[in-house]
């Protein structure tokens, strides 16, 4: 059995992608919060984490759990559509179009957000997806692969439209 | 860049998320460490300080300074001991360092004679802890033979063992291990190395 790590590499390996997951699942207002509240939930408890347990797979539990916990407590929608001004987009340019996307998550029905976050983004398979939403893995599955069709959707037709108004 | 809508990869749709920017993790992790110093979960901090002697890991829990580290130990080794012996619940906080390597400063600056730090000794028990708690009260710019320690500590047939406990002190320079040396006058032997021993009895003698 590995022993365990410092709590500081689970920081430096994983606190990128859970960042990645926060802000798909509640935008970057919230996300930064929610990061935060998993972080050190996850630090309280990381001496009783079984030895050989998915570390990534636990911080995205208690994320999920932190991201309800900040959406009830500031009771309101998950992602409010007037605070995601519309912006020119940067699709396909590396290290832009980071608003445009967060917009186009942030327009999906809150399940095939979280479904989209948890398996595209954090790898976890639709089984532990489905443990974490409630309902089968087939409709975790179904979640997923809708909200990726509506994201496409989205993308391709504010993007092009965008282009087609720069050009001259 | 030419920007291609037939059909994109997911991974492709979804690589501006990447949160690439450095600067909002190492804000976050200020974060993280600040709360988790407040909610005393933090159970180890660590930094590195530079010094003439190399690179020198520090690591100290709420009860003060626990571990000093040369830099041929493998500073990553010896974190991963800490978390295997003591807590896993160690980050990389300076803050909780600021006053031992600000003495460290001084001392290696010449203006500083005696630590004035919180010690956690909980690294160490016994016969071996005796002998560290006698390493203080051998002055700066003096030495002590390894028979003479072992005098000290009352065992005085425990030469050899002095010599383990110094060889396994768990935080060399504050606790001057350095200042024990061979009968015969040479040096002995060093985790930080000979040249480190040499260094530091050549920085008191000045």
């Amino acid at each position: 059995m590995e022993p365990k790590k410092p709590f500081e590499l689970v920081v430096r390996e994983h606190g990128p992608t859970v960042l990645r997951v926060c802000r798909a699942v509640l935008g970057d207002h919230d996300a930064e919060d929610a990061w935060s509240e998993t972080f050190l939930s996850a630090l309280k408890a990381y001496p009783e984490l079984p030895a050989g347990a998915n570390v990534q797979a636990w911080l995205v539990t208690i994320a999920h759990r932190k991201s309800i916990d900040i959406v009830r407590s500031r009771n309101r929608r998950p992602l409010p559509v007037d605070e995601l001004p519309v912006r020119p987009s940067g699709l396909g340019v590396p290290g832009n179009g980071h608003r445009e996307v967060l917009d186009a998550v942030g327009q999906l029905p809150p399940k095939q957000r979280q479904a989209v976050a948890y398996h595209y983004i954090a790898g976890l398979p639709y089984k532990e997806v489905a443990g974490l939403l409630g309902g089968t893995p087939d409709a975790a599955r179904r979640a997923g692969a809708d909200g990726v069709k509506a994201l496409r959707a989205i993308l391709f037709d504010s993007s092009l439209s965008y282009v087609k108004e720069e050009t001259p | 860049m030419t920007i291609h809508h037939d059909d994109p990869g997911l991974s492709e749709i979804l690589a501006p998320l990447e949160p690439a920017e450095p600067a909002v993790m190492q804000r976050l992790h200020e974060r993280l460490t600040a709360a988790a110093a407040e909610q005393h979960t933090l159970d180890i901090a660590y930094r590195t300080v530079d010094s003439p002697i190399g690179k020198l890991l520090l690591a100290a829990t709420e009860r003060g300074i626990l571990r000093v580290a040369f830099e041929v130990e493998n500073h990553d080794a010896v974190l991963q001991l800490l978390a295997e012996k003591l807590s896993p619940r160690i980050l990389f906080a300076p803050d909780r360092l600021d006053p031992a390597a600000r003495e460290l400063d001084e001392y290696f600056a010449g203006t500083r004679r005696e630590f004035d730090l919180p010690v956690d000794f909980s690294l160490s028990r016994g016969f071996r802890l005796s002998v560290l708690e006698h390493l203080p009260r051998i002055a700066y710019g003096h030495t002590e033979s390894y028979a003479q320690v072992a005098l000290a500590t009352g065992s005085p047939r425990a030469v050899r063992a002095v010599g383990t406990a110094c060889a396994t002190n768990p935080l060399p320079v504050i606790l001057p291990c350095h200042r024990v040396v061979k009968s015969d006058g040479s040096f002995g032997s060093y985790l930080g190395g000979t040249e480190a021993k040499r260094a530091l009895l050549a920085l008191e003698a000045a």
